[in-house]
């Protein structure tokens, strides 16, 4: 008797291959644009005023403050509405970089405001310009002291790259939720897909934890 | 631009979104309390050394720190399947919240307890406290002081993420949102009312927060 499913095959691998590799793409996009963004950011909110620095703020958390999966799909509706739809990939690299310099920003401003005054001071005796200060002094410290923050930022993003997922973009899990309707074998199938993000995440994330340990002492 | 805004049907059906917004925090409260409860076991199993407890509860807190918030979501409504529990969407998000709630929260209330120096503990001893008075006037308090905000983002992480209910068809908030925009195709409408409601929850929470934080800790935080 033929059944209505087939079962998961080899030639599947294909599918799930583009899945992960979708996957890969789109945090990669995410994480490169908005940590750029981010730091830019990150720096002019630590330069400027506590008026400008609160305006900032309270537009990033605009960004942090309302769920990632409905930011998706009021961007894509909207501009879809606008009479110029984007692509999923688009669409969803733009909301999940701005998304992620939400973020990031945050964690570089407190990076650089963790250099302490007397140290840009010191530079500024030496002889160093402003433009040396920054890029000597402020720039490494400040970076160094938050790169496990960076880091579970960025392994954050990976995980809510899934989101992605709802605008239409063929990522893992949707890839995955594809082929659970086909064959019928969610376990199977949701298990493989646990341990990818598993594989990625885990080691990072250990890895995070002892550079900030190292840092501790 | 030539889409035109059409708010009346939003408003007619305010009463609906609100009541999703009254499952959305429902969910999260329920979720919190469960995972706090939960969290306290898995730290004290963690810092036991009682082995087959430790393992538990460690690979408890690395499947629920390494996965998506969609995987688990998922996991529990279509995985569980496999083994014949059919959850509804509520329980299935709910579980999934709870899953995770507790595997970040072990590791805040393990560090916050190991933010204490025992020599704290000690000293209680030897003024003559016995170990529960220890605990209940020296360690608690001070530990609270520590986790606080992490509790209270991991609350607000938790409200925005039980809006994955709308991939399982759960009605809370954004559930609610995705049944009403297919009704009447006015979906910009309706998704930029339920960003504005989840931004008014999240900022009332943390205001909320702030204030019971004042009134607790008397400044000293």
């Amino acid at each position: 008797m033929n059944s209505l499913f087939t079962p998961l095959s080899w030639s599947d691998s294909g599918l799930i291959l583009t899945g992960v590799w979708n996957t890969v793409i789109i945090s990669v996009v995410a994480i490169v644009v908005g940590t750029v963004l981010g730091l830019i950011i990150g720096f002019a909110r630590s330069e400027s005023n506590k008026m400008v620095n609160a305006l900032f703020g309270s537009v990033l958390d605009v960004l942090r403050s309302v769920p990632l999966i409905i930011q998706l799909i009021l961007f894509s509706t909207f501009v879809g509405a606008m009479g110029s739809p984007l692509a999923p990939f688009v669409a969803g690299s733009i909301v999940l970089s701005l998304y992620t310099m939400a973020f990031m920003s945050e964690v570089f401003r407190s990076g650089f405001e963790s250099v302490s005054p007397s140290m840009q001071i010191a530079a500024r005796s030496l002889g160093m310009t402003k433009w040396q200060t920054i890029y000597h002094i402020r720039l490494p410290i400040g970076l160094r002291a938050v790169f496990p923050s960076w880091l579970g930022v960025s392994l954050s993003v990976i995980k809510d790259s899934a989101l992605v997922s709802v605008i239409g973009y063929m990522e893992l899990l949707r890839t995955s939720e594809q082929l659970i309707s086909r064959t019928q074998q969610p376990l199977e199938i949701l298990i493989g897909v646990g341990i990818f993000y598993f594989i990625i995440s885990y080691p990072l994330s250990h890895y995070g934890r002892y550079v900030e340990r190292k840092m501790a002492i | 631009m030539d889409y035109e805004f059409h708010w009346n049907i939003v408003f007619q059906n305010m009463p609906e979104l609100l009541n999703g917004a009254f499952v959305t925090l429902h969910v999260s409260v329920l979720a919190m309390l469960l995972g706090v409860v939960i969290a306290i076991l898995l730290a004290i199993a963690k810092m036991n050394n009682s082995k087959p407890f430790c393992y538990v509860a460690t690979v408890w807190v690395e499947i629920a720190r390494n996965t998506p918030a969609l995987f688990q979501i998922y996991m529990a409504y279509f995985g569980l399947g496999a083994f014949g529990i059919h959850l509804s969407p509520y329980v299935a998000v709910l579980s999934a919240l709870v899953f995770i709630n507790a595997g970040y929260l072990t590791e805040t209330f393990r560090g916050g307890f190991q933010s204490i120096p025992t020599t704290q503990y000690s000293a209680s001893k030897s003024l003559g406290m016995t170990s529960i008075q220890a605990y209940r006037y020296i360690i608690l308090p001070q530990m609270l002081r520590r986790i606080y905000h992490p509790m209270t983002n991991q609350f607000v992480w938790s409200i925005l993420m039980s809006s994955l209910g709308i991939l399982v068809g759960m009605s809370e908030l954004s559930g609610t949102t995705q049944r009403l925009q297919s009704l009447s195709f006015r979906t910009l409408e309706f998704f930029i009312v339920a960003a504005v409601m989840y931004f008014i929850i999240t900022k009332l929470v943390l205001f909320s927060s702030s204030l019971l934080a004042r009134r607790l800790f008397k400044g000293e935080i």
